[in-house]
């Protein structure tokens, strides 16, 4: 492994981290961004906001989640101590919520009155529209119509909360395209218009923002090991959509040498099969949705359909910090397969009592080989980012159970 | 007969000798491979009798996010029929064997350039007999590569300016471009949209001033009467998702008859208005 970086000297003045991100994007939107690129930089150093932002975090999302010691998951692994970090327990369920928090407090701070965002799972355009209620924006999310399918639950609480949930049918029906729906929405409606990205990709400053959002797991993680355990971890595990709770988690960490940073991509059925989500293992660098990174795709440069069972991982690309820790070498990127994912859901719910989301319980498939490999002195900690309702009508169904 | 002229310059001949004749240029796009590389091809070659100055031929992408239903449509429509960009860049040259005065451009998203490398695309541009390209997902921030290699091949990379392009960052927008600088005319993807005369001769006139360069005005316009107002304040008119709707529903010969309609519109406009 190269020399551990220092965490906060990147993304440069272009948004750059190396030869990734940017802000690939139309001239329409340049204008916006750089607008809120402005309103970002002054925000951040605005020590009104952090408070703000803590406020809320600490009454409303309910922060700082635990970091939970999970015993019988090591017993079965066999190996290192595994502790959770629970984002599951926030507020409307996953780590989604605290992005969505920052965004929207910005957006009331520049004086939008309109919220958009895309969704996969679903758990993003929930958070979107729960920050849009309590602040009392009018709130529109692009999610494709596949995964309206497979996350019934989400869309309903989206209507609840007072949002518009505009089906996209255009191209896969998933995530990306509910994102160029989203990214034609804001086109049409800049005035007036907050875009609220859910992950940590997008042109600059979003990748900068959400990965400033997320961090709180990372640091709350990094002092509640130090205090339980007196020592940092040896790995760090957590599952990549476009790398949000990943980088949420890792950031606190980069610097910290010794300890592994380990991202789990999604295989679907295989990365042998060309049916899964691995951008890092499967793609290759490109240019999609204002960033440049690694991405799905065939050899002309078209974008290839992803595929995970999960559909917040259902996506043909990744953050731009991730290729970047990637190529040197800092952090590592595995992948966990649809069955490998299916089968730790139900073993952390028999085990734990916790039902996780589809998406850890990839993580948690490499957690388990990486808990052998470590041996019973090793600790790790593993981001439980999201909770598994809004999984149990699409898993049954997996399991060929009618409910 | 000197060579002709290619690249930047064919395509500011052309403006220019619109402007002599005190007429706006009208510039057709259609989707490249739409349906099918055989009758996107016809409908190519037939364009300049029908009275397109300029051609901007569409590379298909999976990910059109400045496009709206109707070139998102034939973009999905040219890719299920295996279309790549390598076969629209044989249709550009195809049509140049015939064809050496009207400029062609091809319009796209950066990933596929990406991935063949700019060097590469701008070689196969001149071989294809390519004069300029549009990126929408590359503003100034971004163009420095494909810029380079562009400039250094005579290759015009058409800058876009649009309603939220503001005074400050005009000139960010102009710097270094050729040919002719496209202004989008209302905030919003490409067919959605209808611009109204005032505000865009306004932004021409500013454009204009700012960039030395001709000002060509797209997205929205699709009927005779909105090409007509359009030609009286700007130096050409862009009519896209009207033209690849009509090819879309009743063919090439369909598609060639409205582009005759929408270009006589354009010639004619300023002459009638002075009537
Ligand atoms: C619970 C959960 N985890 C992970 C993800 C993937 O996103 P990211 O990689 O940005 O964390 C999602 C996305 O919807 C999610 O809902």
């Amino acid at each position: 492994m190269s020399k551990a970086p220092q965490q906060d000297i990147w993304p440069d003045a272009r948004g750059r981290f190396g030869e990734f991100g940017g802000r690939y994007v139309a001239e329409t939107l340049m204008p916006l961004i750089l607008e809120l690129e402005g309103a970002w930089d002054e925000a951040r150093n605005d020590p009104a906001f952090t408070a703000q932002m803590d406020g809320f975090l600490r009454d409303y999302v309910g922060r700082p989640s635990v970091l939970y010691h999970a015993e019988r998951l090591s017993e079965e692994f066999g190996g290192a101590k595994i502790w959770l970090k629970r984002d599951e327990l926030n507020h409307t369920g996953s780590h989604k919520i605290n992005n969505c928090l920052g965004q929207v407090l910005l957006a009331k701070r520049m004086g939008k009155t309109r919220i958009i965002a895309e969704t996969g799972a679903g758990q993003h355009g929930v958070a979107t529209a729960t920050l849009a209620a309590r602040f009392g924006l009018p709130c529109v999310v692009f999610m494709g119509a596949t995964d309206i399918e497979r996350q019934q639950p989400n869309v309903f609480r989206m209507k609840l909360l007072g949002a518009e949930v505009v089906p996209v049918t255009s191209g896969t029906g998933t995530l990306k395209d509910a994102m160029n729906e989203a990214l034609r929405d804001w086109v049409t409606h800049v005035d007036e218009t907050f875009y609220v990205i859910g992950t940590a990709a997008g042109p600059h400053p979003y990748p900068h923002m959400v990965r400033t959002f997320q961090s709180v797991i990372g640091r709350e993680a990094r002092a509640q090991i130090l205090e339980r355990e007196g020592r940092l971890p040896d790995a760090c595990v957590a599952c990549i959509g476009g790398g949000s709770n990943a980088i949420g988690l890792f950031h606190a960490f980069v610097p910290d040498e010794n300890v592994r940073l380990i991202g789990v991509e999604a295989a679907g059925k295989g990365i042998e099969t060309g049916k899964h989500a691995a951008s890092l293992k499967g793609g290759a660098p490109g240019v999609l949705h204002g960033n440049r990174t690694y991405l799905l795709q065939d050899k002309d440069g078209q974008i290839t359909d992803a595929h995970s069972i999960s559909a917040g991982l259902d996506y043909p690309g990744i953050g731009p910090e991730h290729a970047y820790l990637n190529d040197i070498g800092r952090a590592e990127y595995v992948s966990a397969t649809d069955k490998e994912a299916l089968d730790m859901f139900q073993l952390c719910a028999k085990l734990e009592g916790i039902i996780p989301a589809l998406e850890p319980a990839h993580a948690l498939a490499r957690v388990a080989d990486l808990a052998r490999e470590l041996g019973p002195k090793g600790l790790i900690i593993m981001n439980m980012c999201g909770r598994g309702d809004k999984d149990v009508f699409a898993v049954a169904g997996h399991l060929g159970v009618e409910i | 007969m000197s060579t002709p002229l290619t690249g930047a310059a064919r395509l500011e001949a052309r403006f220019a000798m619109r402007k002599a004749q005190n007429q706006a240029a009208f510039i057709a796009y259609i989707m490249g491979g739409d349906p099918d590389v055989k009758s996107a091809q016809n409908l190519l070659d037939g364009l300049p009798d029908a009275g397109a100055d300029v051609i901007e031929l569409g590379l298909p992408f999976t990910d059109p996010m400045a496009d709206g239903p109707a070139i998102q449509a034939a973009a999905l429509r040219a890719l299920n029929a295996g279309v790549r960009t390598k076969d629209v860049l044989a249709m550009a040259a195809k049509f140049r064997k015939k064809d050496v005065t009207t400029p062609l451009i091809v319009m796209g998203y950066y990933n596929p350039i990406h991935h063949m490398g700019c060097e590469a695309f701008t070689t196969a541009c001149i071989e294809s007999g390519v004069d300029g390209a549009i990126i929408v997902d590359l503003p100034p921030e971004e163009d420095a590569p494909l810029r380079a290699a562009f400039d250094g091949a005579g290759l015009a990379l058409i800058r876009l300016a649009t309603p939220t392009t503001d005074d400050q960052r005009l000139p960010t927008v102009v710097a270094g471009t050729s040919g002719f600088v496209y202004y989008v005319s209302v905030a919003g993807i490409t067919g959605a949209l209808v611009p109204d005369a005032d505000p865009v001769e306004r932004a021409v006139r500013r454009i204009r001033n700012a960039s030395g360069l001709p000002v060509a005005v797209g997205f929205g316009i699709k009927t005779e009467e909105k090409a007509a107002q359009i030609a009286r304040v700007a130096d050409g008119v862009v009519v896209g998702s009207a033209i690849v709707d009509a090819m879309a529903q009743n063919g090439v010969e369909h598609a060639l008859e409205l582009t005759r309609h929408l270009s006589n519109a354009v010639h004619t406009a300023r002459e009638e208005a002075a009537q």
